[in-house]
Parts: C-alpha cells; sequence; structure tokens
C-alpha cells in the first residue's frame, strides 16, 4: 500500500477573459503523502486559492488540464454526481472566511449534521446528534449543546472557524485543503485552531494542504512547502531545506521581507503580481521583478530543476541572484 | 510635558433595549486607559479584536465621543470636539486599515489627496497641483499618476495614497490603525519601511495600532497591550517581548509563530507552558468579571496590570 494520497500532474487551470483562456494554475505538478502537511505559499494574486479550488473541483466554468489523482482516482473528469459523494466526505475544505463559509440562517447543528446527513443517509437523527456533539467538543467549542442552537452571528470569529473546520471534518475526510484558515482570526486563537489541524492530522491520517501566506504559519505547520508565483510552483522542498537553504529568488525575497530580529529595513520586492491577462507566458516570470540580474541567465522555458532529493527550483537564474541595493532605489523611483 | 497624554480614557457605547429605547446598560470599549506619547517615537497600540484599541485610536482624533477622561496634545486639551481648533485638527491625521474601501473610487488621486488641502488650506489649482505631486513623489507614486483613480493603482500603491493624504496637511502624529493588515507580505514591507522613512524626515509621531505583533515588534518603541478595554501591560519593545509579565501578555508573545521550523518544537512546548499557567493563575490576573487590574509600575517604563498588594 503506497503512502501517496493526492498526485496532481501537469494541472493548468484556465478562465476566460473575453475570448481567449488565461491560465491561473499553469502545469502544476505535485504529490501528497498521508499524514503530511504541504504548505503553499505564494502573494495574493499567485494561484493558491485557484490550484485549491481546482482540486475540490469548484471552479464553475474553468477549463482543467491534467490530472488530479486522489488515492488513484482521476478527479478532473469525473461526474458531478461523483464528486459530490467524494466532496466532504474524502475530501473537504476549510474556508478562509468563516463569516461567509457559513449559513447565516441555519443553527449550527444543522449545519454540521447536513454534511453528515449527505453522506451517511442511514444515520438516524440520534445518531447525527450526537455525532455533531461530538465534532463540536473536538473542536474545542465549550457547551457544545447550547451552541447546537445558536446561529452563526452569536458566535466570535475563532468559533464560527471552529464550526468551519468541524463540518470539514465530519466525515474523516482522507484530504483536507485548508486555504487561509486562521487569516481572519487573531493570533492566540490562530495558535489554538493550528494545534487543532495539527492534533486532526495525526488522528486521522490525513493529508493537509495548508495555504496560507504567513511564512511563520508555514514554519510552524508544515512537512514540505510549495512556493507559488504568477500560477507555477517555483520552488518544492522539505520545510528546514526551504527556510535555511532557499534557492529560488522569490522564496529568497519573501523570507527576506518577513520583519525579524535585528533587521532595521525590510526587502521590498520591485513590482507587483501580474494580473492573469499580463502574465508574461515564456521565459522566467519572476525575471520582470529582479530586473538587475543579467537577462541571460534566465531560461528560455523555465522548468524544474531537482538540485538536491525532493528539494526542486524552477529556472537556472537562482544561481545568479543576489540581492540588489539598486532594487530599493528603483523601487522609490521605479514603480506605477 | 508630554507630545500627546491620554489619562484615564473612558468610552462607553450605550446598549439601548426596552419599551422606550432607553438605555439599559453600557458597553465598555475603553475603560480608564493612560498612555503617553513621545514626540519622533512610535507607540504600538496591541490587543485582540473587540479590545479597544481602534476606539482609543478613534477617540484621539475624534471620532469617537469621549465618556470621560482627558486628552492632552501638546498640553492642549482636546477631548471635546469644540476644544479641536482648525490647527489641531491639521496636526492629527489618520492612516485607515483598508486601502480599498478607504479611498473614493470616484475620485481621481489628485482629488483624493487634494481634498485635506482644500478643507484648511487655500491654493491656485497650479499650487495644488504641485503639492499634490510633491507629496506622490515622497511616498514613491509617479507624479503622472495624479489623474488616474485608486482602482489603477495595487494594495501597496493604494495604502501609500492614502498616506499621502494624511500627510498633506504636515501634521505631527499620525494614527495608522492596522496600516498593513489588507496587504501582502511584500508589499507590507513596502508600506513598512516607507513609513519608517518618513518618520525620520518630518519627525513624525505614529500611533501605530495592529495586532500582528511582528509588525509591532518590527516599528514600535514602546508598547500597550490592551485586553477588553483595559491596559494589561506597557513598557519598551525589549520589555514586552522578553520578559513580559502579564499572563495575557504572555500568552500573546507565546502564540506568535515562529519563522524558523527548527524552532517548533521548543515553540510548541513553549506555549503549552504558558496555557498551563494561564489556566492555572487567571484568577491572579484577573478580577471577578474577567478585566484586568489596574496598572502597577515594575520599573520605570514597564507597568503591569497586578491586584494591590497588602
Amino acid at each position: 500500500m503506497s503512502n501517496k494520497l493526492l498526485e496532481i500532474k501537469n494541472l493548468s487551470t484556465s478562465f476566460r477573459i473575453g475570448d481567449d483562456y488565461y491560465a491561473a494554475v499553469d502545469d502544476v505538478t505535485l504529490t501528497l503523502n498521508k499524514n503530511e502537511v504541504l504548505g503553499i505559499v505564494g502573494e495574493s494574486g499567485s494561484g493558491k486559492s485557484a490550484l485549491a479550488f481546482s482540486i475540490m473541483r469548484l471552479h464553475n466554468r474553468a477549463k482543467i488540464e491534467g490530472s488530479i489523482l486522489l488515492n488513484d482516482q482521476d478527479i478532473v473528469d469525473m461526474s458531478a454526481a461523483n464528486l459530490n459523494k467524494l466532496r466532504g466526505d474524502d475530501m473537504a475544505m476549510i474556508f478562509q472566511d468563516p463569516l461567509t463559509a457559513l449559513n447565516p440562517l441555519m443553527e449550527i447543528g444543522e449545519q454540521i449534521s447536513e454534511a453528515l446527513l449527505l453522506h451517511n443517509p442511514r444515520m438516524t437523527q440520534k445518531q447525527r446528534k450526537q455525532r455533531v456533539i461530538e465534532l463540536l467538543n473536538l473542536v474545542g467549542i465549550p457547551r457544545p449543546e447550547f451552541v447546537y442552537e445558536q446561529f452563526p452571528h452569536e458566535l466570535s470569529g475563532g468559533m464560527r472557524q471552529r464550526v468551519v473546520i468541524a463540518i470539514a471534518i465530519s466525515n474523516k475526510p482522507e484530504l483536507l485543503i485548508a486555504d487561509e484558515p486562521t487569516t481572519a482570526l487573531d493570533v492566540t486563537i490562530q495558535a489554538q485552531i493550528l494545534d487543532l489541524i495539527r492534533k486532526l492530522k495525526e488522528e486521522m491520517n490525513a493529508g493537509i494542504i495548508l495555504i496560507t501566506h504567513d511564512l511563520g504559519v508555514v514554519a510552524e505547520m508544515a512537512d514540505r512547502v510549495a512556493v507559488m508565483y504568477a500560477g507555477q510552483i517555483v520552488e518544492i522542498a522539505e520545510v528546514h531545506t526551504l527556510f535555511e537553504n532557499p534557492l529560488h529568488p522569490y522564496t529568497k525575497s519573501l523570507l527576506n521581507s518577513v520583519p525579524t530580529e535585528g533587521q532595521d529595513k525590510l526587502h521590498v520586492i520591485q513590482g507587483i503580481v501580474p494580473s492573469l491577462k499580463n502574465l508574461p507566458r515564456k521565459g522566467c516570470r519572476f525575471a520582470s521583478r529582479i530586473p538587475w540580474i543579467d537577462a541571460s541567465v534566465h531560461e528560455e522555458n523555465p522548468v524544474l530543476h531537482e538540485v538536491k532529493p525532493g528539494h526542486f527550483v524552477r529556472c537556472s537564474c537562482h544561481t545568479h541572484f543576489y540581492f540588489s541595493e539598486e532594487s530599493k532605489e528603483a523601487e522609490k523611483n521605479g514603480i506605477s | 510635558m508630554a507630545f500627546l497624554e491620554v489619562k484615564d480614557l473612558q468610552i462607553y457605547f450605550p446598549i439601548k433595549g426596552g419599551v422606550f429605547n432607553r438605555t439599559v446598560g453600557h458597553i465598555k470599549a475603553v475603560d480608564g486607559v493612560s498612555f503617553s506619547l513621545e514626540q519622533g517615537k512610535t507607540y504600538g497600540l496591541v490587543g485582540e479584536s473587540g479590545s479597544g484599541k481602534s476606539t482609543t485610536g478613534r477617540a484621539i482624533i475624534g471620532l469617537e465621543n469621549v465618556t470621560s477622561g482627558q486628552i492632552l496634545f501638546e498640553g492642549k486639551d482636546i477631548t471635546s470636539m469644540k476644544s479641536k481648533t482648525k490647527d489641531l485638527r491639521k496636526d492629527i491625521q489618520m492612516i485607515f486599515q483598508d486601502p480599498y474601501s478607504s479611498l473614493n473610487p470616484k475620485k481621481r488621486v489628485l482629488d483624493i489627496i487634494a481634498e485635506p488641502l482644500r478643507n484648511f488650506e487655500m491654493h491656485s489649482k497650479q499650487e495644488e497641483k504641485k503639492k499634490v505631486q510633491d507629496l506622490l513623489e515622497l511616498v514613491g507614486l509617479s507624479p503622472e499618476s495624479i489623474l488616474k483613480y485608486p482602482h489603477q493603482f495595487s494594495g501597496g500603491q493604494r495604502q501609500r495614497i492614502g498616506v499621502a493624504r494624511a500627510l498633506a496637511l504636515k501634521p505631527k502624529l499620525i494614527i495608522a490603525d492596522e496600516p498593513v493588515s489588507a496587504l501582502d507580505v511584500s508589499v507590507q514591507a513596502q508600506v513598512l519601511n516607507f513609513m519608517r522613512e518618513i518618520q525620520d524626515q518630518l519627525n513624525l509621531t505614529y500611533l501605530l495600532i495592529s495586532h500582528d505583533l511582528g509588525i509591532i515588534k518590527h516599528m514600535c518603541d514602546h508598547i500597550g497591550i490592551m485586553y477588553k478595554g483595559r491596559y494589561v501591560e506597557e513598557g519598551t519593545k525589549e520589555e514586552i517581548f522578553t520578559k513580559p509579565h502579564h499572563i495575557y501578555s504572555k500568552r500573546l508573545v507565546a502564540a506568535i509563530p515562529d519563522i524558523n521550523p527548527r524552532m517548533r518544537e521548543k515553540q510548541y512546548r513553549y506555549r503549552q507552558e504558558v496555557q498551563e499557567e494561564y489556566n492555572s493563575s487567571y484568577n491572579d490576573y484577573f478580577d471577578h468579571e474577567g478585566l484586568a487590574y489596574s496598572l502597577q509600575s515594575i520599573s520605570d517604563t514597564h507597568k503591569v496590570a497586578l491586584p494591590k498588594r497588602g
């Protein structure tokens, strides 16, 4: 029995703008094992969430190419009926904003039992209620019987996020996708939610994809990390390797822009993430944001190179990369 | 004389109810907060959502009605609306949290930034344009962008427009309420760097309100931690981050994710220790209503909310 849970091969997700399709996720290949947390980081607009939504097949009108194998079952060609059986059962998602992810007109208990009802039609009402209370306990909600009958607006942000998590794990999914699960929360609550996710991973032997822009969260949670930029994975490595020996210029820049001790000035990445329509489709996509690097060091068609076992990096420009003081000057005058 | 002094500030919001919509109670959003700012320094106000940090900031600039207490700016009492003279209004400006909703989408950058100028100073069209262009240059945007609309800018650039607007009247104090919370790390770095740069150039004083301790640590000289409308601890950056005294501050500091994955286990254990201490010693730090006690000095600069001894 292999340990592999999810295998994504050459996945491209394109959206239609005007008459053309533009790939928001471009040729992504990755695997996720059981009992593993894969962190995905990147700026907004880098395609992290588009990737997550593709795996859940939640995009409405997107063109998806490539293959997504969950336990060797291809999700990409799956019918809607089969997908519905899978979603919320074998794979589940924790959404970013707990306020909009919950139905404001439905009691908490009902919302959680809805997920149970869909996938276990033979469960009796009593069993369901019991399971819901159990779940509420599991995610650390005090007085679950009382909360069962409350509405989302009666709960705080942290409590709501716990409810969203309870719904996601109600059927013990093998694959859990957490899209910025703690972004809307305070640090103390964030710490609690992360602890909770960590416990769930161990208890359910699940594979977790953790999408976030907070590098601290990734450092604390992930086993492996994939860095995304403009729809592509630019670097993927085991977590210690990535934080101690980052290679790709983008990874280095991101790590340098986080405030840490004894740093007077934060690193600024020049320019902005190009919009979907204006993505450079040829050459190194990060090149325009590191203009002081000689253009000849970029590959024409950058591919992922395995520099060490398990450590992949895109384009050869990383071997010539250095931080430029000019980048800061240029940043002052250049952009807009 | 302190640059800005807040003395025993209280802001209560009435709870209306009953048949005649009478006031049936109060929410104590800010309940007896005192602190002072030094000119040219950055003071950080930290707390969870709902702790009253934003309300405090808004009260200083006059966006909330003060229930009781005093706010002194350069020695002058500015607590009530009436006492805020035109000059005072120019001296205190605000940077808002969300660069997407704090700029009027129907106005051009020129009009957005010139609005405070038009309110307070008389300029000819040319002068005004020149001023706005200078401001744009100061915040690192090209002067040609005065005719653009907000949607044509990225998040970081928009926040810079917000900053330019705040700077237009050459204020002495800027209240920055979560200025980078809505931005990506890389953009966040841009705005923070820039805020520091202009602080040196213009001798600005910041009151930085944030829930992100990483940013507070990076930017601030002095820090106050609020919980449920009260101060739980106040001190210099070093004091707060290396030897937090109050259990709530400890919990807050312990909750910051460490950027080094090797520290994971250690951080996790520390967090559990703090949580245990929190559970066991909760009653030593909070009164019967779950509120913090009043501040006691434990050193010259370090104050902690502790019950009175003896």
